[in-house]
């Protein structure tokens, strides 16, 4: 009998179908890349039980399984389901047993963070965990990434959205005792926005980026992090056919509240004003502003989002990149 | 005399105590370790009991609470000369064991090495320490090799177990906040027996000033100099005149800790310095803390609280290092 299936519903189940007729793949997006070791076993069992015995371990941090034959697509499903809690995928109710609703909205990424990481300024996954609730599923093209501080190990500015961490470094004189390794760590790691001044610290606060380099060197405590924590926010960057662009710089010493917000916003901005023709509702939301204009984007981003006063807002934001598109 | 109270009752006394000193304790800063959301346990003045972090050994130990990081000596307009004014209030140190028998070395450096420091006798004179015990050793210090586990140099000795608190009072003036409380025989928990143990080298001769450990170490060593700040005993440091930038004829003279691990320690006029090998700069560490001191005073410096091993990024264990060198030396 003829294989009959509806590939469209499949894919938006979370499912590939493959270059080989009758097979196909099993996406597991593991949010934040943080995932119970338990889940590893099951992913394994799956995969020697109903596939090829491979996984591909993806770009986005997921789990494709291979080698699936698309009639096991509803037992597998069943199977995927304490994989799904586990890992905190943001299910419909109505899907338990079901596999998972996705489509569009990409996995959010996210580098180690400060689980592990010394250089990183907050826990990524906890981010990406908290962004996936917010907006999952979605069938809007988006991507967001998490990157724990400005080495961007996650390659945030590839995304619609790249969060960065950052950290308002807290400088005691009283303990300082004119070392110079934050010094030395900001020039050789950073951008050298430290200097020694009277024998003690002058941090140049146009220059600095919050990576927390010289809170990492400082032997004495005298720097420490900030209470509060910060967020570099950059937009719109991405690769692919037309204009790879890396993201450029929006708000710099943001909050995660409002961050999360903006992301919010701009399904309502792409809504709007996606264009009709785009295949299967995927435009880049980078090329919908370039279209529409930065000043119109902003108006739907910052929608109720009310900035801290210490927030860093670039005005208009300009992209270069490749342009494949219009060459001649 | 010792003396039981419930820890409420305690708590009121301690804030009452604290209106009358300065009390500088070991305090959890939250998240202000080095790494993100990671805490330390360093020392600060405190006013109410429950501030004070009585578990885990302080990753900074007491001692900028007699010798500032920071200490201005005197301030200088052109043709004068102004020392600060020292303490105001006499001042509570909240410390272990190990800790009081820094106080001891301290002391000898500032105090009975040919002349007494001014600025530290007078901040050591308002001084009254505090003991809290150890019920169970830390697992890096190695006090007991070190013969510094036990104490009676306290003024008072504060122990808090579940709902009760306990004090010991030898200092007359102190004991007077505590005669509300029941008799009771109260003594110290000092620990005998620690998981880090250190044989110290017996037979140190100009060979052993040789040995490759103070290369192999110092080769790991990046001169970061926490080994040093965190240390009771390191008493070293270095003078830094500020000339103020609206009038540069106007200043202050300042004393700053120092280590002999960070560049520029030898360095004097001219640029020389006389130890930039790393190797040089380990074993001098090394020998000042085990050898150095003992032939000058009688005592070993070092009092195995263990915090150099702790906070080293490039892990390494002086103790082990010591460890090493014993075996070498045998
Ligand atoms: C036999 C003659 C001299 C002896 C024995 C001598 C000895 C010393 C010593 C032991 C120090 C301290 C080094 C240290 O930081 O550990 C010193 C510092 C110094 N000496 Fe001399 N000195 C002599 C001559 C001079 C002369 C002629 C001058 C100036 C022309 C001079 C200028 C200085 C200065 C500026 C320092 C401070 C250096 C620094 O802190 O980096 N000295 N001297
Ligand atoms: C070739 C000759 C000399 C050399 C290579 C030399 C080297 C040194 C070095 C390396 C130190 C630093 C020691 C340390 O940091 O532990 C030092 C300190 C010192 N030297 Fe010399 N020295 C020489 C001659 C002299 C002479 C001739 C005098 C006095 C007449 C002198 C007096 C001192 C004093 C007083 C200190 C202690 C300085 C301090 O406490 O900061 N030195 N010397
Ligand atoms: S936080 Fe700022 S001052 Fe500190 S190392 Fe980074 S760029 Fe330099
Ligand atoms: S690393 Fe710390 S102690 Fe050293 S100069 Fe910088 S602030 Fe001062
Ligand atoms: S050398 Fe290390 S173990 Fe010894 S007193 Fe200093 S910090 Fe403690
Ligand atoms: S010479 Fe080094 S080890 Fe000795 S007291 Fe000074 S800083 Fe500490
Ligand atoms: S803490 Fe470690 S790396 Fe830093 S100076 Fe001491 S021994 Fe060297």
């Amino acid at each position: 009998m003829s294989l009959d299936i509806n590939t469209k519903k499949a894919k938006k189940n979370a499912w590939r179908i493959t270059k080989e007729r009758g097979i196909g793949a099993s996406r597991i997006r593991v949010p934040g890349g943080y995932c119970d070791a338990e889940v590893l076993g099951m992913v394994q069992e799956i995969a020697q039980t109903y596939g090829n015995g491979y996984v591909h371990l993806t770009t986005r941090q997921g789990f494709e399984i291979e080698g699936i034959h698309l009639e096991d697509m509803e037992e597998v499903n069943k199977k995927l389901q304490p994989i799904i809690e586990k890992v905190g995928i943001n299910q419909n109710g109505e899907d338990k047993d079901k596999g998972y609703s996705a489509s569009g909205t990409r996995n959010v990424s996210a580098c180690i963070g400060n689980n592990v990481c010394p250089f990183a300024n907050y826990n990524t996954s906890n981010l990406a965990r908290r962004i996936d609730k917010e907006i999952f599923p979605n069938d809007l093209h988006f991507k967001v990434a998490c990157t724990g501080c400005s080495n961007d190990c996650a390659k945030v500015r590839m995304h619609d959205f790249g969060i960065i961490g950052q950290t308002m470094p807290q400088y005691d004189p009283m303990r300082c005792v004119s070392c110079n390794a934050c010094v030395k760590g900001c020039q050789s790691l950073s951008v050298g926005a430290l200097r020694l001044e009277n024998y003690k610290i002058v941090r140049d606060t146009e220059k600095c980026i919050g990576c927390g380099v010289c809170v990492t060197k400082c032997p004495t405590r005298a720097w420490t992090r900030s209470e509060k924590k910060y967020y570099k926010l950059t937009i719109m960057g991405r690769t692919g056919k037309k204009n790879p662009r890396l993201g450029k710089d929006w708000l710099i010493w943001a909050d995660e509240d409002n961050i999360v917000k903006i992301i919010k916003n701009t399904y309502a901005f792409v809504e709007e004003y996606i264009s009709p023709n785009a295949p299967a509702r995927k435009e880049h939301i980078g090329y919908i502003i370039d279209r529409v204009g930065f000043e119109k984007f902003k108006e739907y981003a910052l929608k109720d989002v009310e900035l801290m006063p210490e927030t860093i807002m670039n005005n208009t934001v300009y992209w270069d990149g490749i342009h494949f598109d219009n060459q001649h | 005399m010792g003396y039981k109270f419930s820890k409420e009752e305690m708590a009121s006394i301690f804030s009452k105590l604290a209106e009358d000193y300065d009390v500088f304790a070991p305090v959890v800063k939250k998240g202000d370790g080095t790494f993100s959301d990671v805490d330390v346990v360093r020392y600060d003045k405190v006013s109410s009991l429950d501030e004070i972090e009585f578990e885990k050994k302080s990753d900074y130990s007491f001692k900028e609470a007699l010798l500032p990081i920071n200490e201005t000596i005197f301030y200088f307009t052109e043709d004068e000369t102004t020392v600060p004014k020292g303490p105001a209030k006499e001042r509570l140190v909240f410390l272990r064991a190990c800790d009081l028998n820094a106080v001891k070395r301290l002391d000898q450096i500032y105090l009975k090495n040919g002349f007494e420091d001014f600025y530290y006798k007078r901040t050591r004179e308002m001084t009254k320490f505090v003991l809290m015990g150890c019920k169970e050793s830390c697992t890096s210090g190695f006090c007991v090799s070190m013969g510094t586990n036990t104490t009676d140099e306290y003024d008072l000795y504060l122990k808090l177990d579940g709902d009760n608190a306990y004090v010991e009072a030898k200092d007359e003036k102190l004991a007077e906040a505590f005669k509300s409380g029941n008799e009771e025989a109260v003594s110290p928990d000092f620990v005998s027996e620690n998981p880090t143990k250190v044989t110290l080298p017996k037979n140190i001769t100009p060979e052993t000033m040789k040995s490759e450990l103070f290369k192999e170490y110092g080769n790991r060593c990046i001169n970061c100099g926490r080994c040093n700040f965190v240390c009771p005993t390191c008493t070293c440091f270095t003078m830094q005149d500020i000339f103020y930038k609206d009038n540069e004829k106007n200043g202050e003279r300042r004393r700053v800790w120092a280590s002999c691990q960070v560049d520029g320690y030898t360095e004097i006029a001219g640029g020389h310095g006389f130890r930039s090998d790393n190797a040089d700069r380990m074993r001098f560490k090394v020998m000042h803390k085990i050898h150095d001191f003992e032939k000058r005073f009688g005592y070993h410096m070092c009092v195995g609280c263990g915090r150099c091993d702790d906070v080293c990024p490039e892990y390494i264990s002086y103790s082990n290092l010591v460890n090493r060198l014993g075996k070498e030396c045998e």
